[in-house]
């Protein structure tokens, strides 16, 4: 689809006067005098054309970066701050990078081998001979959740701020964002305060909830937003009450009724809302009666360019706001109909749709998504394990957590001469042998919360395990 | 054992899977600087409903949010009544 040429991201940042900032925890940058600043050492102008990967250490660094390459750059892809360093070479060449853009120093090995490397930094100094913008540039998002490298997933500043460019500039507005800027759902903040004109202020790594808390206070946060479970642990710090926002939001994780009452109560003067948006199929809607789930006269419906319809109960989108196209793999990104399937499942209760949790059995953990398989291949790994299955199991704090049930090899099965003792061997004694294999092979939020040793498990008639839809 | 006791046998064994130090616990610790995160809590409530037989926090007509350790005991010797 093609877009009419729009002005670079710098250009409409530097069209607001009004004296604003950026803020993390520990430093904070003015862009009001944009329009003649640079934080990469005035070299912009070797990028000019570029396929850059943008690997920056804080949020406030890639911010300012970020608003510099668009027009510049060929493409931007953008590195979130967890992607393993072996996927790094498997997205350098799927995207094609030909420039880094860093304040890693030294910078991981598999960045090392890339032509043209750049510094940036979190602070602005005055250069005088910026390159004209010319490009539209491509930015590419990665996807979380995948088994194996993350998906690249293309849009562009068009489709990047359809869901918000039409809107009146709020006055007064001061964001706050749980979400990292450098994914979908923190990079739309990110590109709404830079064209709404107004101030960000970030999260950061390893910040007590409480100190985070008293920053968006002190900076007069207005509307914050968050995944439940962000909202969740707000809710449990003395400092909520230092804050007063006009407007939450929540997305990410399926926004439940609880939760909802309990931001209503909180926070009485503010609209509470929450949304529905993923990297693939962009910002989908905003709900914003209070109730969880949304209205099912929207299915069918187009509303503010956005359709959506149900396909074998997943929710599919189609709008301006998807995104075109993966980079580095030929996969379709839309169907034929150019509707994005979202892999949300949803089920009809009365007059709305609610959510039903994800296809495949994938596993939402406070936000991160968890494939079974992955654990499974780990828990089988065990000499003592012939089948496992790691399903999700609700939790009022994360959503939900991950829980296996295991099947163990019966005695004599196994060809290893310790397992053979498997009748004498305490069923507690093999689950922590289990759990150290897991925390030994996976990031925290995949180490099952609870091992249940099972007699058997439920195999469908494709001979594939029975996976509920959790 | 009580469940208090159950609560901060847990919290121990928790912490120490998840490599936390945890923070002394008495009835005005702030659970935030108890020294678990959310995950950590998740893992917290799904062991002990394992443990007690409830989920007071799922099973409330209304949401709890408990500020401090005291307040978190509570949710579940009310619960357990």
């Amino acid at each position: 689809m093609a877009r009419a040429e729009a002005p670079s991201l710098r250009r409409r940042a530097a069209h607001h006067s009004a004296e604003r900032f950026f803020f993390d925890r520990f430093a904070s940058a003015r862009f009001t005098s944009l329009a003649s600043a640079t934080s990469l050492g005035g070299r912009l102008g070797d990028l000019a054309g570029r396929s850059v990967l943008l690997a920056a250490s804080s949020q406030l660094t890639a911010a300012l970066a970020l608003i510099e390459l668009d027009g510049v750059a060929r493409r931007i892809t953008i590195l979130p701050p967890d992607v393993a360093p072996d996927h790094l070479a498997a997205l350098i060449r799927g995207a094609e990078i030909d420039a880094v853009v860093t304040d890693l120093d030294p910078p991981p090995e598999a960045l090392r081998g890339i032509p043209i490397r750049v510094a940036c930094a979190p602070t602005l100094a005055t250069a005088c001979d910026l390159p004209a913008a010319f490009a539209q540039t491509e930015w590419v998002m990665l996807t979380s959740g995948t088994t194996g490298v993350p998906k690249m997933v293309v849009h562009d500043l068009a489709g990047l701020t359809a869901a918000f460019v039409a809107r009146k500039p709020e006055a007064g507005v001061i964001w706050g964002t749980y979400y990292d800027i450098r994914r979908y759902g923190g990079l739309q903040i990110f590109l709404r305060a830079v064209l709404g004109g107004t101030s960000l202020i970030l999260s950061s790594p390893g910040e007590p909830v409480s100190e985070h808390l008293e920053r968006l206070a002190r900076h007069g946060v207005t509307h914050l937003l968050g995944t439940p479970t962000h909202w969740r642990r707000a809710l449990m710090s003395p400092e909520i009450k230092k804050i007063a926002p006009r407007y939450v939001r929540l997305s990410g994780e399926i926004a439940d009724q609880t939760i909802l009452d309990a931001l209503r109560a909180t926070f009485p003067q503010a609209i509470v809302s929450h949304a529905f948006a993923s990297t693939e199929a962009g910002v989908a809607f905003e709900v914003r009666d209070g109730l969880a789930g949304f209205p099912a006269r929207w299915i069918g419906q187009a509303r503010g360019g956005v359709e959506m319809k149900v396909k074998n109960g997943s929710l599919c989108i189609r709008s301006p706001r998807t995104a075109s196209r993966y980079v580095g793999t030929d996969m379709a990104l839309r169907d034929e109909g150019g509707f994005v399937d979202t892999g949300d499942m949803v089920e009809l209760r009365g007059d709305r749709y609610v959510f039903a949790g994800r296809r495949g059995g994938i596993i939402n953990v406070g936000g991160l998504k968890v494939h079974p398989e992955e654990i499974e291949a780990v828990i089988n790994r065990h000499p003592q394990v012939r089948m496992s299955l790691v399903r999700g199991k609700r939790s009022p704090v994360t959503g939900a957590l991950v829980i296996a049930d295991v099947v163990l090899k019966s005695s004599g099965e196994s060809n290893d001469s310790a397992s053979r003792q498997i009748g004498a061997r305490d069923h507690a004694l093999v689950e922590g042998d289990i759990l150290k294999l897991c925390r030994d092979a996976l990031p925290r939020h995949k180490v099952p919360a609870a091992i249940s040793i099972v007699p058997s498990l439920d195999v469908a008639a494709t001979g594939k395990l029975a996976r509920r839809e959790s | 054992m009580s469940i208090k006791l159950t609560i901060m046998d847990q919290m121990t064994q928790i912490a120490r899977e998840h490599g936390k130090a945890l923070a002394p616990l008495h009835d005005d610790l702030v659970l935030l600087e108890s020294g678990l995160d959310s995950l950590g809590f998740a893992v917290l409530v799904a062991r002990l409903e394992d443990r007690l037989g409830i989920d007071p926090f799922t099973a409330a007509e209304d949401a709890v949010f408990p500020v401090t350790f005291g307040d978190f005991v509570k949710v579940y010797e009310n619960g357990a009544r």
